[in-house]
């Protein structure tokens, strides 16, 4: 039997939305408030959905202590308290939410290995999320 | 098709363990679920259900008829229950949160009229839940 596993997970980090590609004008316009150069926080909220067999032994589709690990190594402790510009990252490419979820996405996708990966969605707010299921069709 | 989603939630204890493994090895896979005693969580539950808008009632599901059949299958069978003792299910099998929803998917999916089940939903804490499609 198939199942999906969701775990949430907190973290607060800063950053600031500036495009290289545009001009300053363009860079405001764009971004608005989120463009102000000395950067601004959020805490964030990020849910991590593993699917794959229910285990006969364990009744588990994996052992969360293992993804808890994974995510607090891996994930927590680079972005936790950050200013997600200073990440080599986000040199190049703006830390927007969107980004941040195709980054943690590819993070478990390269190393988590217990179970499918199957999406990871980030609050920014309580006013707004990002979904990323890398090529699979997100499941509703 | 719309979907159509109602919560209820309950209050169990359980704990895991596999008589197949040494006291070690449940040690070591369960961590603190080992804990004989148990220990206990308030779960929540959200059973989706899908189908056509009846032109006549405008409901997807008679809600009074999914309500009655979530209380009889799943609530009075384990809100306020030791689920390894009190639920026939987790006599044999270990109650994590993926069994509970695949439990319960079975419990209410062939005593649901109209609608069709789509998901159940189960949380264990608010940071941590389980999704069953009915998927082999």
């Amino acid at each position: 039997m198939k199942a999906y596993l969701t775990r949430r997970y907190l973290f607060s980090a800063s950053h600031r939305l500036h495009s290289d590609a545009m001009s300053d004008e363009e860079n405001r316009a764009t971004y608005g408030k989120c463009n102000n150069p000395h950067g601004h926080g959020h805490n964030y909220r990020l849910e991590v959905t593993v699917s794959g067999p229910v285990d006969d032994r364990t009744g588990m589709v994996c052992n969360l202590v293992d993804l808890d690990g994974f995510v607090e190594r891996e994930v927590l402790s680079r972005y936790d308290l950050e200013n997600l510009n200073m990440l080599q990252e986000f040199a190049k490419n703006v830390p927007t939410t969107e980004n941040l979820c195709v980054e943690i996405f590819e993070i478990l996708q390269r190393g988590f290995h217990q179970a499918h990966l199957e999406r990871v969605r980030i609050e920014e707010t309580m006013m707004n999320a990002f979904e990323y299921s890398g090529t699979a069709e997100l499941r509703k | 098709m719309v979907y159509l989603t109602r919560k209820a939630e309950f209050s169990a204890s359980h704990y895991y363990h596999n008589p197949d493994f040494t006291p070690e090895e449940n040690r070591r896979i369960f961590g603190k679920c080992n804990n004989p005693h148990g220990h206990g969580h308030n779960y929540t539950l959200e059973v989706t259900v899908k189908g056509e808008v009846d032109p006549r009632s405008g409901f997807v599901v008679d809600l009074k008829q999914l309500k009655e059949v979530m209380h009889r299958e799943v609530l009075d069978a384990m809100d306020h229950r030791f689920l390894n003792k009190e639920v026939p299910e987790f006599v044999a099998q270990i109650p994590t949160t993926e069994n509970l929803a695949i439990a319960i998917w079975q419990r209410l999916e062939t005593k649901l009229q109209q609608a069709k089940l789509h998901r159940i939903r189960v949380y264990e804490t608010p940071d941590l839940f389980v999704d069953f499609y009915g998927e082999a």
